[in-house]
């Protein structure tokens, strides 16, 4: 008992929960986007390994960080793209298209980190993100290590749940998106274009996405292995369930998430029974699980999730 | 643009869209070939020889024909019930865990009552797999892609505890596997000296017994409209969650068949590299087969031919193998174009 | 024509705000329009008539950008025409909502095209402001609103979300919607199908004094009645073309009834009320409604063989919970289920289905066809377990198919043949195939939920002939329906449901429609014969 309270006021514990939060911020974040207009996104797993990469790449052929990040965003938007434009006015089965992209984001990643690094064995890295330093803030006791002695890449997403949360309750476009993910036809007889809303926010959360994998090859891990991403992208479809589709709510399930995960790793290296290290590892995906069958029954959809719009079917 | 839907597709269109997204495919992969400095015609030279070049090659690229077959019926049968399953690859790692288990010596039987026995112990926990999924979406209305997905790697890391664990072979030197599946439970070759076992031959079974349910029966008349309309379903008087349990089921099974098939059939053991995602590659087969069991044979030669190809190719002129991986899945988007023209007529015209 | 006017409407010197000319659309083989002229003026409400099929959504959804005409023009007044000077007109862009809209034209879609989970102010801003503008202006967007509401009499709570909001309310909100862009045409489709004759009377006044303020109106509709009792011309459209255009002063309802249909129906004959042994027997049946639609309460109702009862109400009352439950698909919380003198304690569609209950879904495209599978399979999608069509679970199509043809053959289902998919028959076709699936198995008791929605008449009047014949041998017809006419015209017996109360049923021959109006609107039977409000 005394062990796990140990770990839970350790700053370091925090500091690490609000770590792995941070690409599922940005993943749970971009899945968020494009839902709420009514486009599931199971492309997100191979967005954010074809993000982690690209990202990481341009670095590591000599651009900067931020030019590299911007780079990731983009390789996201173009799949972005792709989903949208085969989902939206094509109306093909998200489902389907969204496993597809996956397939082909992370095929094309790895074949373009083999064909360009052929001969290496061991991943070259680059030089990630460096916490950013707060002056003071990152001076205080407990609360400096816990929370602001992190990379810009925690705090851009931090920033972007504020300016998605606003954009989504406070301007024109965000009760757009908000209405064409509820009913498409109240927004097309307002004389809003349902197909440009909807492939924006698919390629805007698709960015998101791309910019969470980036998060792990230039700010966590430092270089790109294979099946790096692991399962994240579906954790954050899970986590958007949790969310009950909502910003604020995103980034206390990110966090919670993050917190677990912290702390069976913890848990992990301090107790030392005789558990296989294995069930530590599945549990991630078990949370994820008990996530969604727990908010299940209070799941409120956004009613045109996944439902194609037709313009001018009879 | 506008979608009118088809009455009936014309049979040329049913047959010529798989084998145009197919060829479409592959046209578009030549981008990434060109790309990394190879001559592409060379390369698909040597991506079709490697794949049926030879009858080592087609046996190997039948070998690996059977667990897609499998793979891409599990996929098929529930698309079409609109259950999307995603978990086969989790599913035909518990079949093949099932298989060792009984099969490696805990029960030492005769051959004919033993094979049969692995195979359907198999099924059955590849079935068990879509259990709680099924369940799930059907109480609580959990979306089965995530969970199915989420559950593939729950199992791998199972399977990895397991292979390192109470299943790992004595004998094995502290290599994570299985011990073997007993020599006369192993399903016999199919020609000798090569990889190609009678796994094939339950693959194809299954395919027409797959077809006959859904094309001939009272159940699969259900699962076609419980896919196609679960309202109407419902209000003609058919249990909805029933009919998709079973639907979940027999998925999950067929996948735990494949998984039994790689280990009775061609590698003996289960290590954690049985299946190089031969369960992502199913849903690909079944989307090429446009749902139809029939279709499912040839998608999954297609499938795996470009699998067997790549490998070689990869050997003789250095492009990387995962130009496969980007072949098949470029084959599937393309392909869900192609299903569009096969189901509407496209008429191009504003507004 | 506008000497025809009548008093108190427009001068004839009103300007043009409006001008179709040549409108032709065709979807394939089907003409939905053919070379179909239109005139509007400042301050004109003018009628446009026709049966379902006619060809009126499909011209006002051209005006409104939803579709392409194949040919034709539209000519929008420039913004002057409101202050009354001589307008010029102006093409407007073809297939584009956004370009009607700033053009001045607001459409209220038959089927409502509002969010709801979303408030009645957010509906009513959502696209009026600059989409990438970083704030909202909601003060003003209220305060406009509210001087709106205090001009036109449309009041909602602005605040409240859509989905708690009445059906009539809706209505308003998409009025409003129309008024907030300052419209000068304003186009409603069918408006009247969803609501009770005194919100019937309030729409019309809300009408007239918005015309009189300069609106002009296009008022789409089937219904005779209420076409002469607000518009001031009327056009008529048959098959896609305009076969008439009359002052309404001038027009009767037989001339306008003529040229609407343009052949003569048979009239069906109603068998005379002679009731049998009772064949449903509700006795205080409590049962949930879905998705915060009301269910029933302390329901009680005997249901006769040989006659037809009707329940009357505005959808949303109870409607469904009574479907579902005389469907087998719902169990009643509390109370008794009588079928065929037998209490009914587990209701199931197999239950209902093998003791000869038809029912007929109020969606048939949702519950009533699978309309990707092929016709015989939905022919005999009730009949799966039937010995004669399967044997040892598998279908014998020989024998099934043998039944599709001469039910095709004798219900005159037109298709191509059995295998054809049942997406691509017309909505009376539809109706046909479920027909034939319902009275095949001669029910003892037929559930029809909106038998004759969207249907064109003939194929109204053929369901009809078949519900009579049916009851005439020996069925007893539950008959939910929103249309007031049907119900009296088919009806022995209404009832009428409101927020889950089932009233008495009483005779069709001591009721009229007003008063049916006042209890769809909550009034009782008995408030009515106190001297209740209405003026009829």
């Amino acid at each position: 008992m005394a062990e796990i309270l140990d770990i839970l006021i350790s700053a370091s514990f925090w500091a690490a929960a609000l770590r792995i939060a941070t690409p599922l911020i940005f993943g749970v974040l971009g899945e968020l986007i494009c839902e709420r207009a009514g486009v599931l996104n199971l492309g997100i797993e191979g967005i954010f390994t074809a993000g982690a990469m690209s990202g990481w790449m341009a670095v590591y052929l000599g651009a900067d960080l931020w030019t590299g990040l911007l780079i990731a965003a983009l390789v996201g938007a173009a799949f972005g793209l792709l989903h949208g434009s085969l989902t939206v006015p094509l109306g093909l089965s998200q489902h389907v298209t969204g496993i597809g992209i996956t397939l082909l984001a992370t095929s094309l990643a790895y074949f373009t980190y083999r064909m360009t690094l052929p001969d290496v064995t061991s991943p070259p890295r680059i030089e990630p993100f460096q916490p950013v330093d707060l002056g003071f803030l990152s001076e205080l006791p407990f609360l400096g290590p816990a929370l602001f002695q992190h990379t810009p890449l925690t705090y851009l997403a931090l920033a972007l749940v504020a300016v998605t949360a606003y954009v989504f309750y406070r301007t024109p476009l965000g009760l757009a998106l908000r209405t064409v993910g509820e009913n498409p036809a109240a927004v097309e007889a307002q004389g809003i274009s349902v197909y440009g809303l909807r492939i924006g926010a698919v390629m805007a959360g698709s960015a998101l996405m791309a910019m969470g994998g980036a998060f792990l090859t230039m700010s966590a891990f430092n270089a790109f292995f294979f099946e790096m991403v692991n399962g994240r992208g579906w954790i954050c479809i899970a986590l958007v369930v949790f969310a009950s589709w909502r910003p604020g709510k995103a980034l206390l399930g990110a966090i919670l998430f993050g917190a677990f995960d912290a702390f069976q790793l913890r848990l992990q290296q301090e107790i030392a029974v005789d558990i296989p290290y294995q069930i530590f590892l599945m549990m991630p995906y078990v949370l994820s699980i008990l996530a969604l069958v727990v908010m299940s029954r209070r799941a409120a959809y956004p009613k045109a999730l996944m439902i194609p719009y037709r313009k001018g079917e009879r | 643009m506008r979608l009118e839907p088809r009455d009936h597709p014309p049979l040329w269109l049913s047959i010529g869209a798989p084998i145009a997204a197919a060829l479409l495919a592959l046209v578009l992969s030549a981008i990434p070939l060109t790309w990394a400095g190879a001559a592409v015609g060379e390369a698909y030279r040597l991506i079709f020889e490697g794949a049926a070049g030879s009858l080592f090659a087609l046996t190997e690229t039948l070998a690996r024909v059977t667990p897609l077959i499998l793979t891409g019926l599990a996929a098929a049968v529930a698309f079409r019930a609109k259950l999307w399953n995603i978990g086969a690859e989790g599913q035909l790692y518990m079949g093949a865990l099932a298989a060792v288990a009984l099969g490696a010596g805990a029960l030492n039987l005769p051959g004919i009552v033993l094979a049969p026995l692995i195979l359907l112990a198999g099924a059955l926990a590849g079935a068990m797999m879509m259990l709680g999924p099924t369940w799930l979406k059907l109480r609580l209305g959990v979306d089965e892609v995530v969970t199915t997905l989420l559950l593939n790697f729950i199992v791998l890391l199972f399977v990895q505890m397991m292979l390192e664990g109470p299943m790992q072979d004595p004998m094995s030197m502290g290599w994570p596997q299985s011990a073997p599946v007993l020599d006369q439970a192993a399903l016999p070759k199919l020609v000798e000296k090569t990889r190609l076992h009678a796994g094939l031959l339950i693959a194809l079974a299954a395919v027409g017994l797959v077809w006959l349910m859904e094309n001939r029966t009272i159940f699969g008349f259900e699962a076609r409209a419980v896919g196609a309309n679960a309202a109407a379903a419902r209000f003609a008087g058919m249990s909805v969650p029933s009919v998709m349990l079973r639907v979940g089921l027999i998925s999950g099974a067929l996948a735990g068949l494949a998984g039994v098939c790689e280990v009775a059939g061609l590698k003996g053991y289960v290590t954690q590299d049985l299946s190089p995602g031969y369960g992502y590659g199913g849903i690909v087969v079944a989307m090429l087969a446009r749902l139809n069991p029939l279709g499912v044979v040839p998608a999954a030669i297609f499938v795996a031919g470009v699998f067997v190809g790549a490998d070689s190719m990869s050997r003789a002129i250095g492009v990387s193998s995962y130009i496969a991986d980007l072949i098949v899945a470029t084959s599937l988007l393309v392909m869900l174009l192609a299903s569009l023209v096969v189901q509407f007529h496209i008429r191009f015209r504003a507004g | 024509m506008s000497a025809h006017a009548p008093p108190g409407s427009t001068p004839a010197a009103a300007p043009e705000v409006l001008r179709l000319t040549g409108i032709t659309k065709r979807f394939g083989d089907l003409v939905a329009n053919e070379e179909i002229g239109l005139s509007l003026r400042r301050g004109e409400i003018v009628a446009l008539l026709g049966e379902n099929g006619a060809g009126k959504t499909t011209l006002m959804n051209i005006l409104f950008g939803h579709y392409v005409a194949d040919s034709g023009d539209i000519q929008v007044a420039a913004h002057a025409g409101q202050t009354g000077k001589p307008s010029t007109l102006r093409a407007l862009p073809p297939g584009s909502p956004q370009a009607a809209l700033e053009a001045g034209i607001g459409m209220v879609h038959q089927h409502f095209t509002l969010a709801d989970n979303m408030t009645a102010l957010d509906n009513i801003v959502l696209g009026t402001q600059p989409l990438w503008r970083p704030w909202q202006a909601r003060a003003a967007a209220r305060r406009k609103l509210d001087a709106l509401m205090r001009r036109s009499g449309l009041t909602v709570d602005l605040d409240a979300r859509v989905v708690a909001l009445t059906v009539g309310e809706r209505q308003r909100v998409e009025i409003l919607k129309a008024l907030f862009r300052d419209a000068r045409i304003l186009i409603l489709d069918e408006p009247t199908a969803v609501l009770t004759p005194q919100e019937v009377d309030g729409l019309f006044e809300v009408l007239r004094a918005l015309a009189a303020e300069g609106l002009a109106v296009v008022f789409i509709s089937h219904k005779l009645n209420e076409v002469l009792a607000v518009s001031e011309r009327v056009v008529v459209l048959r098959q896609g073309r305009k076969v008439a255009e009359m002052p309404t002063a001038g027009a009767n309802r037989r001339s306008l009834a003529e040229a609407m249909v343009g052949r003569e129906l048979p009239e069906n004959q109603r068998p005379p009320h002679n009731p049998g042994a009772p064949v449903v027997r509700l006795e205080g049946i409590e049962a949930p409604g879905e998705l915060g639609r009301a269910g029933l309460h302390n329901a009680s109702l005997t249901l006769h063989s040989g006659e037809i009862v009707g329940i009357a109400g505005v959808s949303g009352n109870g409607q469904a919970a009574l479907s579902a439950l005389l469907s087998g698909l719902a169990r009643p919380t509390a109370g008794h289920l009588f079928l065929l003198g037998e209490e009914i304690s587990h209701p199931s569609v197999r239950g209902f289905v093998d003791a000869g209950v038809g029912r007929i879904p109020e969606d048939r495209h949702r519950d009533g066809v699978v309309d990707d599978m092929e016709v015989w399979e939905n022919l005999i999608i009730e009949d799966l377990r039937d010995p004669d069509l399967q044997s040892a679970g598998f279908i014998r199509k020989d024998k099934v198919m043998a039944r599709a043809d001469a039910l095709i053959a004798e219900n005159d289902i037109r298709c191509p043949g059995p295998e054809t998919r049942t997406r691509l028959l017309s909505g009376g076709n539809m109706q046909k195939l479920i027909l034939a699936r319902v009275l095949e198995r001669h029910p003892r008791f037929i559930l029809a939920n909106q038998p004759t929605r969207g249907l064109d008449i003939g194929a109204v009047t053929y369901v009809h002939g078949r519900l009579l014949q049916a009851c005439a041998e020996g069925a007893g017809i539950l008959l939910i329906s929103e249309d007031l006419d049907e119900l009296l015209t088919l009806s022995d017996r209404v009832a009428v449901l409101y927020r889950g109360q089932l009233s008495q049923a009483m005779a069709t021959a001591e009721l009229d429609i007003r008063g049916l109006g006042l209890m769809m609107a909550g009034h009782s039977a008995a408030e009515q014969d106190a001297g209740g409000p209405h003026a009829s």
